[in-house]
């Protein structure tokens, strides 16, 4: 079901993108036309990151229940939320990466607010029948994994980590994305902060070009793959572990410890990271490899991508409240959802940050 | 126009005795002609279009590569650079290998229900092989994820690597992850499968009688009667049948990446995943981050449309070769 919506949407992509690159004036038109056919029903508009998608669509209908406000958010993906909101066809954009520099100079709105909506916790998943307790490894270990360097699931140094689990002498079946994902973005901004050899090779970023493994669509496919095959390993978002009921590996942390990707790890990264920032930041962090104890090294802030200034102060006003409405209630949803809830610590100064946008003053 | 529609009225039989009666018959005739020719150069004109729209979506990504892009099997959208080697190598090599597990398949079929088959299973066979063109491909891809890849990853690859000790062969080198450009080939032939054998089964029931009693009364066997008389009367064909199915291994998407687990990277193994140019702008089109990076897409997506383009034109030659050759007539 989902696949057959992704092919629709990439269609939908293809035809937006052969609006964009269509002279300016044209553009306009086909804008407002998909702005009024997009809008028609709903209060808001908004599209981008799958990942939070769950959460997103559980806090459109109770926020509708609740204000009598109605949001269509459409989860097309990150790179393609951030598109729609640089040629302002969405109310709203949501990405799990930070928009770049590039990214928000091409917005047509001018300045754009990154307002954190909820952490996301990648995990470290595996199969391995007959090994029962988790396996415990290190970012080192796991960049070198899918760097190729580690090949076997017996190599010395897995098994020093784990003294007493017997490993296979079998090859480690490494899966990754296919498409462009915040997910592999977060994985890869992880190994990057660990591992120079990543750093200088692979990198950081949506896609990239892997060393080994094999490549899947979407996060069920991935898990879907890991599942089905002993031996392999990859990275996903942790509800998806759940779902599929796989084991994760407990992740070192820098502090040291071994910590299980888990809601309560990933906001405790999230507040180590966030004490840091100055009172003016714009959030656009990366929260991996935080220093805390207990947390969660590869955890991520998953963001909505809002217009400083709204042309349409009445929608300004709507958004606002939605947006304070998520930050307050609506983070009681995110654990049941398998999210981690935003640190406490963040909640004022981001609602401040929504009323900004209301008004139009900026900050 | 009208010099060429004057003398095709004066060449009718009756043509001054009621004028007004044909000039109303030509003026139909003339809008009738027009409207024709413009469905006919539609078509053309479309397919003309859309190669020059992807052509110059995709320039970017020619101009900065050139022709490297597509010898390069660098695919790195993070520093830019970008290779389309893999993804042409894949679509090649799947359709071939498709077209080899199912050519003889198909035609074995197609021969078993036109010459052997007695009434009573010919309908059902036919009916059902005719079904399997029906399915639409993400199904296949399903069931290839659920099925056919588990099968192969957990039989196929021990049984060739460890009781035929053919794991250092090159065709079948690397780690048994089960998604390859095997299984991308094996689910290829099933989907081509039916268009490969209605074709060749159509042509068949083509071939005169006369062709096969000739034979039977040279004191032919049946097998010989339909592997010297029928086969190449029928023979290009059966090269037609064998072309609709490449084209439509080459296009095919969702079931290929599926199974074919989108790796960039030249493989001679057919137990390692690969990719296809289709399935890599399927898989990457929606996220695709940066103007080069959808331009390499889309210059992929004209590579595809030369490849298509390529392979139609050999197809076209190898019917009309095989047509004089084998003397259809």
């Amino acid at each position: 079901m989902r696949r057959i919506s992704v092919a629709i949407l990439a269609s939908t992509g293809l035809a937006l993108a052969a609006c964009s690159s269509a002279s300016d004036k044209k553009a306009d038109s086909s804008k407002s036309a998909a702005g009024t056919t997009a809008s028609s029903g709903a209060d808001l508009t908004g599209a981008g990151a799958t990942f939070p998608y769950p959460l997103y669509s559980r806090w459109v209908s109770e926020y509708a229940a609740a204000t009598g406000t109605k949001i269509n958010y459409q989860q097309i993906g990150s790179g393609g939320g951030i598109k729609q909101l640089q040629e302002q066809t969405v109310d709203f954009g949501a990405s799990d990466a930070p928009m770049s520099d590039s990214e928000m100079v091409k917005a047509k709105g001018g300045p754009v607010f990154h307002i954190p909506s909820v952490v996301g916790v990648v995990a470290i998943a595996y199969n391995l029948p007959g090994v029962t307790q988790p396996l415990k490894l290190t970012g080192p270990i796991v960049a070198d994994i899918f760097l190729g360097k580690i090949t076997k699931w017996n190599d010395s140094r897995i098994t020093a980590l784990n003294p007493g689990v017997t490993l296979p002498n079998s090859d480690i079946l490494v899966v990754h994305r296919s498409e462009g994902s915040g997910t592999t973005y977060v994985f890869s901004d992880y190994l990057t902060a660990i591992s120079p050899a990543w750093k200088s090779g692979p990198g950081k970023g949506k896609e990239l070009q892997w060393p080994v493994g094999l490549g899947e669509r979407g996060n069920d496919g991935v898990a879907g793959r890991i599942k089905q095959t002993p031996g392999a390993l990859g990275y996903v978002e942790m509800a998806f572990v759940k779902q599929n009921r796989l084991s994760s590996a407990l992740m070192q942390n820098a502090a040291g410890q071994f910590v299980a990707p888990s809601d309560e790890a990933a906001t405790a990264a999230a507040d180590a990271a966030i004490a840091k920032l100055p009172p003016k930041t714009d959030y656009r962090i990366s929260i991996v490899n935080a220093q805390g104890a207990g947390a969660y090294p590869i955890s991520s802030l998953t963001y909505l991508l809002v217009y400083q200034h709204m042309s349409d102060a009445a929608k300004a006003k709507k958004l606002s409240d939605f947006i304070k409405w998520a930050l307050t209630t609506g983070q009681k949803d995110a654990s049941a959802l398998d999210y981690a809830p935003l640190p406490s610590s963040m909640i004022p100064k981001l609602t401040a940050r929504a009323d900004s946008v209301a008004t139009g003053s900026g900050r | 126009m009208s010099e060429e529609t004057a003398p095709f009225i004066a060449s009718r039989p009756t043509p001054a005795v009621v004028p007004a009666q044909i000039e109303g018959a030509s003026y139909g005739d003339r809008i009738y002609r027009w409207a024709t020719l413009g469905f006919a150069l539609v078509i053309p004109s479309l397919l003309l279009l859309i190669g020059v729209e992807v052509f110059r979506a995709g320039w970017p990504a020619f101009k900065a590569f050139g022709f490297s892009f597509f010898t390069s099997s660098a695919w790195d959208p993070v520093n830019g650079s970008f290779g389309a080697a893999p993804a042409v190598f894949g679509t090649i090599v799947s359709s071939i290998l498709a077209l080899i597990i199912a050519t003889p398949l198909a035609v074995g079929v197609a021969i078993f229900l036109s010459e052997f088959a007695p009434n009573w299973i010919r309908q059902p066979v036919a009916f059902f092989v005719d079904l399997l063109a029906a399915i639409p491909s993400v199904v296949y891809g399903l069931w290839g994820v659920l099925v056919l890849v588990p099968f192969i990853r957990a039989n196929v690859m021990p049984f060739v690597k460890d009781t035929l000790h053919l794991g250092d062969f090159p065709l079948f080198t690397g780690a048994a992850y089960g998604p390859s450009m095997f299984a991308a080939g094996c689910i290829l032939a099933i989907m081509v499968l039916p268009y490969i054998s209605a074709v060749t089964r159509e042509v068949l029931r083509a071939v005169p009688r006369s062709q096969r009693e000739a034979a039977l009364a040279l004191g032919a066997t049946r097998w010989e009667m339909i592997w010297d008389a029928v086969l190449p009367y029928a023979r290009s064909g059966i090269v037609g049948g064998v072309i609709l199915g490449l084209g439509r291994a080459i296009g095919e998407t969702m079931a290929v990446t599926m199974v074919i687990g989108n790796r960039h990277e030249l493989s001679a193994s057919l137990f390692q995943p690969g990719y296809t140019m289709a399935s890599l702008i399927a898989n990457e089109f929606a996220e695709a981050t940066g103007d080069l990076h959808v331009s390499a897409l889309m210059a992929v997506g004209a590579g595809l449309f030369l490849v298509t383009v390529i392979v139609n034109a050999i197809a076209r030659w190898l019917v009309w070769r095989t047509a004089r050759v084998g003397g259809g007539t």
